[in-house]
């Protein structure tokens, strides 16, 4: 018995730092986030009154919201199948067993060491309208110049671009990472059986792939959704919000405005928006993904 | 293989690489470009001159901002190797109550987006007076359940006999994980290692929202400041700034890609 609380104790005790952390920056905050989102507050942050479901009600007929909602929407579509199919496609060529390739996999999985601040202030210049090379390019081929970033019809596309761009090399490492763990025994077989690449691709690479594609996706979707920086960089949010991101929505009401009650429920959507992705992706994709 | 398809193999491979390391390669070559020439757009330089570069170092306090980031990543990769490694220690080799419970929570914890939680984390940390100081941008990062998680899962390859013998003789927990456990987590360790230093070396909100002050800015928020500043008709020298802080990840991560690259899959299969 006393073998056994001595045990307990111990254990309790390798696991305290970790849980003392968790309940201070994770799960209390997420507590004071449903908390706060049900309340009025001043502008250090303390809760003034009760408000109730009010906050939510405003964010449904809140046409600013909705624009963040939609903007947060066609990022993700915009950004993560690209992202996936790009990163796809290094991969089956990183994975080819060709003299030097082990340069080519660092090149290709080099955006993963490029920070956010650094990639978008880089992507900032090459769409600078008078001297940026995106420009210069286009008008080389005789097209239009463009003011990428400053126009409502672009700038999210011209965004989402240059992330899809930052997150290829986590992509890419990944990806390359689950196709090195197919058992290459298989690859000799169809081989043997002379079967076309194309045929080999959809009826071993892929299925084979598929627990890798499933994780990568979920992790992309979830990213894209919290997704701050380049907007702050690149657009502030505009023109017109139309880059307003749903995380860039919160930052500006809780630290811009001050109105941290009515952040705190847009972190919330957040929060559930994140969760049923997650929960759709193991619940619906699971299914049909191939376990070795 | 072929003659033809190692050539269509390597003639892509070549377009890849071009189109990946192309926003890379012309922060380099723009690095060294005066504002004169970027604006008659001239696409190379005739000399290699390093006058943005000690532009970079004179406008900004370049130099401290990389300093702060240094510290500040080395301290939140030390915490979180720390704490994790203890959690995953306790997780494999010890029986406690609750101890299924506990792991369920600290899986459930990678549900929880960071930035849902940030408000209260940053009322939290200005109430302890913790803005402007490497405290407030480390210590909340030193709980990882992914670390945790993929030091679970080295921690369990270790033979479970060796931890019985280490009991049978004697010895302690905390020497069995120091002298034992953690030596024979080497690659996991490093894995992790890498992982935090870059993540925190790139993170952005976190110190955006709790640094206003020279003193402990980190190195993103420096290029940021750069870039609004009236350092923003000087592309040049901010592109040596880029080029600068791109560096020490950039080698990092051409080091430790194979580490790096086995820790993340196992945290993906798993």
């Amino acid at each position: 018995m006393f073998r056994s609380v001595k045990q307990n104790f111990e254990g309790m005790l390798y696991i305290f730092p970790s849980f003392l952390l968790f309940a201070i920056f994770v799960f209390y905050p997420m507590v004071r986030t449903g908390y706060l989102s049900v309340h009025m507050t001043d502008f250090q942050g303390n809760p003034t009154n009760f408000v109730g479901l009010e906050h939510f009600r405003y964010l449904l007929e809140d046409v600013n919201f909705q624009q963040s909602v939609k903007a947060t929407l066609l990022f993700v579509l915009y950004t993560v199948p690209p992202t996936i199919i790009i990163a796809l496609s290094l991969a089956l060529l990183a994975n080819e067993k060709v003299k030097g390739i082990q340069l080519f996999r660092t090149l290709f999985s080099s955006t993963l060491g490029m920070s956010v601040a650094a990639s978008s202030v880089i992507w900032m210049f090459m769409y600078n309208p008078a001297i940026g090379v995106i420009n210069r390019i286009i008008t080389a081929l005789g097209g239009e110049e463009r003011q990428w970033l400053l126009n409502p019809d672009t700038a999210l596309i011209a965004v989402a671009v240059a992330t899809v761009w930052m997150n290829i090399g986590f992509a890419f490492l990944i990806l390359l990472g689950g196709l090195q763990n197919i058992d290459s025994s298989l690859y000799e077989n169809a081989k043997i059986a002379g079967v076309s690449y194309m045929y080999q691709l959809r009826r071993i690479t892929i299925p084979l792939l598929s627990p890798t594609l499933f994780f990568v996706t979920t992790v992309s979707l979830i990213h894209a959704f919290q997704t701050f920086g380049q907007i702050d960089i690149l657009t502030k949010g505009g023109p017109m919000n139309a880059t307003t991101v749903i995380v860039y929505s919160i930052y500006r009401e809780a630290f811009i405005n001050y109105n941290f009650g009515f952040a705190s429920a847009q972190a919330v959507v957040l929060f559930f928006i994140v969760l049923l992705v997650t929960i759709v992706q193991f619940a619906v994709v699971e299914r049909k993904v191939h376990y070795q | 293989m072929s003659i033809f398809r190692s050539m269509v193999t390597y003639i892509l491979l070549v377009i890849g690489a071009v189109i990946v390391m192309f926003p890379i390669g012309y922060a380099f070559i723009i690095s060294f470009l005066s504002g004169a020439q970027l604006l008659q757009g001239v696409l190379w330089p005739d000399e290699w001159s390093l006058q943005n570069y000690v532009t970079a170092f004179e406008k900004v306090p370049l130099l401290r901002y990389l300093w702060n980031s240094f510290i500040v990543s080395f301290i939140v990769m030390i915490g979180q190797l720390l704490v994790s490694s203890l959690a995953a220690y306790a997780f494999v080799f010890l029986r406690f109550w609750g101890r299924d419970v506990l792991f369920f929570m600290t899986i459930a914890t990678m549900l929880i987006p960071w930035e849902a939680t940030v408000i209260p984390n940053f009322l939290t940390i200005q109430k302890f007076g913790w803005t402007n100081s490497y405290l407030g941008l480390t210590v909340p990062f030193f709980a990882l359940a992914f670390g945790i998680f993929l030091l679970r899962q080295h921690f369990k390859t270790i033979p479970f006999e060796l931890y019985e013998a280490a009991q049978v003789s004697g010895v302690r927990h905390f020497r069995f994980f120091w002298y034992v456990v953690l030596p024979l987590s080497k690659t996991s360790l490093a894995t992790l290692g890498v992982y935090s230093f870059l993540t925190t070396w790139n993170m952005y909100l976190w110190p955006l929202l709790v640094t206003n002050d020279e003193k402990v800015r980190t190195v993103q928020i420096g290029l940021k400041q750069m870039q609004t500043q009236e350092m923003a008709t000087e592309w040049g020298v901010v592109m040596a700034a880029v080029v600068i802080v791109i560096m020490p990840t950039l080698l990092l991560l051409f080091i430790g890609q194979k580490q790096l690259q086995k820790g993340l899959m196992q945290g993906a299969i798993k």
